[in-house]
């Protein structure tokens, strides 16, 4: 008896083991899978043009010293800089529009209880689900019309209908996690709806505001095809067209400062991001399941 | 104006819940109508967006429309009706069958392979082990980075001469000669697939972990107790309980393959001879740098079709997901 028990503790213990070194071997693997691609360019970056074109040398090591003249010339001779600075403001400018936008309205659709309310959500999700690729020509078109054309301004009018219903959808999730007899205690008190809004609610959801700002700056930082429809100047371009289009001459490219920009644009946007995603994952959920 | 008696009484139904009738001295009455009244609140909340989304969205889809029946074009912007001559010139254009052919099979083949994929990402990413925030950070990598910055990367990991890959399998002694992978046109095809499925699977998983993180403990423990094993409880329970999720993942997935023009794009600009041309692309450039704006609506407007039933999919996988 007591061996037989001995027997299948062994048994559970050997296919504890076999689990967690499966767990591990497939999440390094993943790991590996995934970030692959950024960690060979995040060596490249360093490598002097003797080390990198030698088709006989290992490109995953540095056969010679490390150097950083790529990066210098990444920031020093190359329009980089500008293609941040045009993604920052830009970026800025779309999240300050979609929130005053969006808040609003996720709280008319998530709060007031209209009769139209649940199909009108529905509705502002399906806009997300239109590409870029079935507007830009039209858009493309009325941004001329508009005289915007080749102007980082016109992605600040036009990206924001990408933004707008994201985070509605994020932003109702949010604001069905607080319980409404706060408003109800704030209109007992003596404020109206409005005040209530205003005074109350919209400190309360602040989280849900900072994940909107992340998510609606991580939507501009990597559109593309609005932007290399609509901005031809390269002085004009954010990072997402600008690094593919304007850091090539002609046949020559600057392929170790090409992959430092890459590395230096991903990995700020991916930690931002982590620490937001079980926002993200509860926002959504939120949104879609009660919705 | 300001009396209360003027102000109409709110349809009782209309009110969640029924509001004591407290009027604080403090506020103006008028200012009250206003912003006490939910009917026409929830109204101006909501219609600057959806004034927006119509101005940007619907107005350039139905644009879209018009112009593939005109001859505008970018030198001469002015609208003339073409009739279907549009649609007479991308069908009788090769290239035209070769995008529409290719953005199918981009999509399918991306899709399975990153459900398959991405459902096991997800099963990892929940599990408990030391170091998963570095994992999570290193998985997510491929999605949250601009999809032309990371498409980069792969473009010289699939260089003519100077390829990792090659370099890694010529040191195995599996190839003599380098693959030249987005040179030949079977090659180029995979490789296009291979950068989707890689910046997509991702995505895929969270969307899955946030159904997995759904399914009761119990019922696992439940099953387990009974004796079911990993498989059994894999394919008997957690599958069919997140199939709706599984749906959203697989539809997000096809929606931002069959839509996306960047890989192709920045990898081999539909290249060679026009054998990883997508849609989205030939849109591009026919519409764009052709400057044949007609004909690029007509060639992108066959994206919607296929919008529409993944839509329409969608729809239906979130509704299972509310009644479950």
């Amino acid at each position: 008896m007591t061996g037989e028990i001995e027997l299948l503790r062994r048994r559970a213990r050997r296919r504890h083991l076999a689990s967690r070194i499966t767990v591990y071997l497939l999440a390094i693997l993943a790991a590996l899978g995934a970030a692959g691609p950024f960690l060979w360019a995040g060596i490249t970056a360093f490598k002097e043009n003797r080390d990198l074109y030698r088709r006989s040398n290992n490109p995953f090591l540095f056969n010679l010293t490390p150097t950083t003249e790529h990066v210098d010339y990444l920031f020093s001779g190359t329009e980089f800089p500008t293609f941040v600075w045009n993604t920052l403001w830009v970026g800025l400018l779309v999240t300050a529009i979609t929130l005053g936008l969006g808040l609003p309205a996720a709280y008319s659709l998530a709060r007031l209880d209209r009769p139209w309310s649940g199909p009108m959500a529905i509705a502002i999700f399906f806009v997300y689900l239109v590409p870029p690729t079935l507007l830009f020509l039209s858009l493309s078109r009325m941004v001329v019309a508009f005289g915007l054309q080749d102007r980082t301004w016109s992605l600040v009018l036009v990206y924001p209908t990408i933004t707008i219903p994201v985070s509605v959808w994020l932003l109702m999730g949010f604001l069905r996690a607080i319980p409404k007899d706060i408003e109800e205690q704030a209109m007992v008190d003596g404020y109206s709806r409005l005040g209530a809004f205003v005074r109350i609610v919209v400190p309360l959801v602040f989280p849900g505001v900072v994940a909107v700002v992340v998510f609606a700056f991580t939507l501009t930082a990597s559109e593309f095809i609005y932007a290399l429809a609509f901005v031809s100047p390269s002085a004009e371009k954010p990072i997402s067209t600008g690094v593919p289009t304007a850091l090539v001459r002609g046949d020559v490219f600057f392929w170790q400062s090409l992959q430092a920009a890459t590395v230096l644009v991903a990995v700020p946007i991916a930690l931002v991001f982590n620490a937001f995603l079980n926002r993200f994952i509860a926002g959504f959920t939120h949104g879609a399941v009660k919705g | 104006m300001t009396d209360p008696a003027l102000i109409p009484p709110q349809p009782h139904g209309q009110l969640t819940e029924a509001r004591p009738e407290v009027s604080p001295p403090a506020h103006p009455r008028a200012r009250r109508r206003f912003a006490d009244r939910d009917a026409l609140l929830a109204w101006v909340f909501l219609l600057p967006s959806v004034g927006y989304i119509v101005a940007l969205v619907a107005i350039p889809f139905f644009l879209a429309i018009a112009f593939s029946f005109s001859d505008v074009t970018a030198g001469d912007p002015s609208f003339d009706w073409a009739g279907l001559r549009n649609y007479q010139d991308v069908f009788d254009d090769p290239v035209f069958w070769r995008s529409l052919r290719n953005t199918v099979v981009f999509t399918v083949v991306s899709m399975l392979l990153i459900v398959v994929l991405g459902k096991v990402l997800a099963n990892v990413l929940i599990a408990d082990f030391r170091g998963k925030w570095l994992v999570r950070f290193l998985v997510l990598l491929p999605w949250t980075t601009p999809v032309a910055l990371s498409t980069i990367a792969w473009l010289w990991l699939l260089d003519s001469v100077f390829s990792p890959i090659d370099w890694v399998l010529r040191e195995l002694g599996l190839i003599d000669a380098n693959m030249y992978w987005l040179g030949k046109p079977d090659l180029a095809i995979g490789s296009v697939i291979v950068v989707h499925v890689w910046r997509l699977v991702p995505l895929a998983a969270v969307i899955m972990m946030a159904g997995l993180v759904a399914i009761p403990k119990d019922v696992q423990e439940a099953a387990s107790v009974d004796g079911a094993g990993f498989w059994r409880r894999m394919f008997e329970i957690t599958i069919p309980l997140t199939l709706p999720v599984i749906a959203v993942a697989a539809l997000f997935g096809a929606i931002l393959t069959f839509t996306d023009m960047a890989v192709v794009y920045v990898l081999t600009r539909g290249g060679p001879t026009n054998s990883t041309q997508v849609l989205a692309s030939w849109a591009f450039f026919r519409g764009i740098e052709g400057g044949d704006v007609g004909q690029g609506a007509a060639i992108a407007l066959f994206l919607f079709p296929l919008l529409l039933a993944a839509a329409i999919a969608i729809l239906r996988a979130v509704r299972r997901m509310d009644v479950s």
